[in-house]
């Protein structure tokens, strides 16, 4: 390696770091040829970013040249910046050599569009068969799909990654050709459906040339760019939805506009929008995990989240009907939808009253927000006694006792 | 009454093999100390006994596989009185099958889960936080330096993935490691002082290439950056300080 592939790196993945998917979990490979690698089981986060984000994947463009000028984007090509591109060779033995040090996870490879789409696509699927093939390399590999790639390409680079992603970025049609002129919603959605019935199609092959063999075995993601354009977050949540039911998408991920550039089709934001970036996660998180319905998490007369509250604590505010919930007998599903109640401790509920009843010093002691569920649950001896809150009062309340908490992580305990 | 074992794993099962074999309850349970001044030293000593340990495992295991994998988590917790708790769950199990994983409204159950998650979590992180150096004749090393004594938990999950590289992870504060020959683990205990410490090895001792990867990796990570999102409070939450004595990326230059 010497000082060329140094500054390619700089370059490249500065370029890469704009999307946001780094996660490596979700795929069965397994070392099975004595290869190199194991990409099975959960992800790894092998360090993390002064931002507190995740770094699992070698994240790099194979180019940043690129023929298109999507204003959103530090490699347009109307943008004023050092262009630099690697050789197939190198990203394969920079992927190695990370991964031999246990540094990442595998390889997350994109590229700006060079020539052509499907010019670009195929160097793309050629580092991925000479890291499978040449190499047993085993670990993960995500590749972007290039937009306007044809589907030969698009099913060979399944037959080698984990996981596939094409970028929808901006929220909808209309907006995207305002600030991407040469882009559709046409051109990402092709390959998403097509690579949807491939998915399906290998996963259910049980005899055949194609039994056992694995294609996306970790499916495919998204990116959705947040607050470039005026979309609400209502309808941001039902395309969401929309995309992991009708694509069957395992992730949308959702990256706060950050002002790259100048660009006059574009707001002049002196921050990206982190707090509703973060708020967007807990509803998504709130659609795949806790039962909810993207139309549920908004309002139409007031079609964006609300920043000062999480969109649990909102959704109960807006159906107060629904609570009081008996923390004895409800059912695991109502549980679940109680503010301040996760995943975890609404499993420990469940299971422990099998055995007797629950008193507010063992609830106390099982990971819940007690002091934020205590207004919606009862059955228990420490049980408020008024229970006919005002939401309008509650809200207010709450919001002053809520220590705002930055950042993806507060997720998981909401 | 106090009960004595040598600190091992299965020293410790031959105590629960006698303790509810003979119906006899424990007040306390206690590494031997060589030392004739200890207080630990004064107790009933239960030697290994062929057999009774793989017993306990076995009819623990029956009940419940993830019941016994537990057990073995809080056993290398290090945690003061976990030879207690672990017969007090034991004999919870044996009592009701399946209640010491599920009642958590029981103080010791809910002490247990804590434990196990504190040790999974520290696995994880020597998963994602252990870095190998490649020496001149193709070893490569990982020197860690784990809050609990993880090293028998974390050699199947580097075997499967670094299946064709010989390596050696080295637990530098308790002094022993794992060494994988291409075909099996082992422990190992070795010394390094020839070379320099495990940490800074001589530039002789590594391989060639090996400084300018580790170049190439600060570089990557310092691009990853994205100033306008800098959250220090965030970062320290997911790495620690005291994990970035062995991490490149975290010193640069
Ligand atoms: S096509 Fe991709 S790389 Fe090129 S300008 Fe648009 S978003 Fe950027």
């Amino acid at each position: 390696m010497n000082a060329k592939t140094l500054e390619k790196l700089k370059i490249l993945a500065d370029a890469a770091k704009y999307d946001v998917s780094c996660s490596s979990s979700g795929s069965k490979r397994k070392n099975k040829n004595g290869g190199l690698g194991n990409a099975e089981g959960m992800g790894i986060c092998h360090s993390y970013t002064e931002d507190g984000r995740c770094v699992s994947l070698l994240k790099i463009l194979l180019t940043n040249f690129c023929i298109y000028d999507c204003a959103y984007c530090v490699s347009r090509s109307s943008n004023d910046v050092k262009r630099a591109a690697f050789t197939v060779q190198e990203v394969v033995e920079l992927s190695i050599n990370f991964y031999r040090r246990n540094y990442i996870e595998g390889l997350f490879l994109s590229s700006g569009i060079f020539k052509n789409a499907d010019y670009t696509m195929e160097r793309l699927v050629r580092i991925a068969r000479d890291l499978r093939t040449l190499h047993k390399f085993n670990g993960y590999i995500h590749l972007k799909t290039i937009p306007g790639a044809s589907d030969e390409l698009v099913h060979e680079a399944g037959l080698y990654a984990d996981r596939l992603s094409v970028n929808l970025e901006i929220p909808s049609e209309k907006n995207l050709k305002k600030i991407a002129p040469e882009k559709n919603y046409k051109e990402v959605y092709d390959p998403m459906n097509y690579l949807q019935e491939q998915i399906t199609g290998y996963q259910g092959e049980k005899k055949g040339k194609n039994k056992g063999r694995l294609f996306a075995p970790a499916g495919q993601s998204t990116q959705l760019v947040v607050g470039a354009t005026p979309e609400t977050d209502r309808h941001i949540l039902s395309l969401s939805e929309s995309l992991y039911q009708d694509q069957e998408l395992k992730r949308v991920y959702y990256s706060g506009y950050i002002p790259v550039s100048d660009d006059n089709r574009l707001p002049a934001l002196k921050s990206p929008p982190l707090l509703r970036e973060n708020r967007l996660y807990q509803a998504d998180w709130l659609m795949r995990f806790y039962g909810f319905q993207a139309e549920e998490l908004t309002d139409e007369s007031e079609p964006n989240l609300d920043l000062r509250l999480d969109p649990k604590v909102c959704w109960a505010l807006r159906n107060p009907w629904l609570f009081p919930v008996d923390i004895q007998k409800a059912p695991y599903e109502m549980i679940l939808r109680v503010p301040g109640i996760g995943v975890k401790s609404a499993r420990m509920i469940i299971t422990s009253r099998k055995f007797g009843k629950l008193r507010e010093e063992h609830l106390k002691k099982m990971g819940l927000a007690f002091n934020r569920a205590r207004y919606f649950i009862c059955g228990f001896n420490g049980s408020l006694k008024l229970h006919d809150w005002k939401p309008e009062v509650l809200k207010t309340h709450l919001i002053s006792s809520t220590h705002q908490n930055f950042g993806q992580t507060s997720l998981f305990n909401a | 009454m106090t009960f004595l074992y040598n600190g091992s794993w299965e020293g410790l099962l031959c105590v629960y093999f006698q303790v509810f074999n003979e119906n006899q309850s424990p007040d306390a349970i206690h590494v031997k100390m060589s030392s004739s001044v200890s207080l630990f030293s004064i107790g009933e000593e239960v030697p290994l006994i062929d057999g009774h340990a793989e017993r306990v495992q076995q009819k623990l295991r029956k009940t419940s596989p993830r019941f016994l994998n537990r057990l073995f988590k809080i056993f290398l917790s290090e945690e003061a009185g976990r030879e207690m708790l672990i017969y007090r769950l034991i004999r919870l199990q044996l009592q009701d099958i399946n209640r010491a994983l599920a009642d958590f409204r029981n103080p010791d159950v809910r002490l247990s889960e804590r434990i196990e998650k504190k040790i999974n979590r520290e696995v994880h992180r020597m998963h994602a936080f252990v870095r190998f150096q490649r020496t001149a004749d193709d070893l490569w090393l990982a020197p860690i330096q784990p809050d609990f004594n993880v090293m028998p938990l974390i050699g199947r999950h580097f075997e499967k993935r670094y299946a064709d590289q010989k390596w050696v992870i080295y637990d530098i504060k308790r002094n022993y490691g794992l060494y994988y020959d291409l075909e099996r683990t082992e422990f190992v205990e070795m010394d390094f002082s020839m070379n320099g410490s495990l940490e800074k090895l001589s530039d002789e001792f590594l391989h060639a290439e090996e400084k300018g990867y580790q170049k190439l990796w600060q570089n990557y990570f310092e691009s990853t950056n994205i100033k306008a999102r800098k959250n220090p409070k965030l970062h320290l939450r997911h790495v620690p300080k005291r994990y970035w004595r062995f991490l490149y990326e975290k010193h640069p230059g």
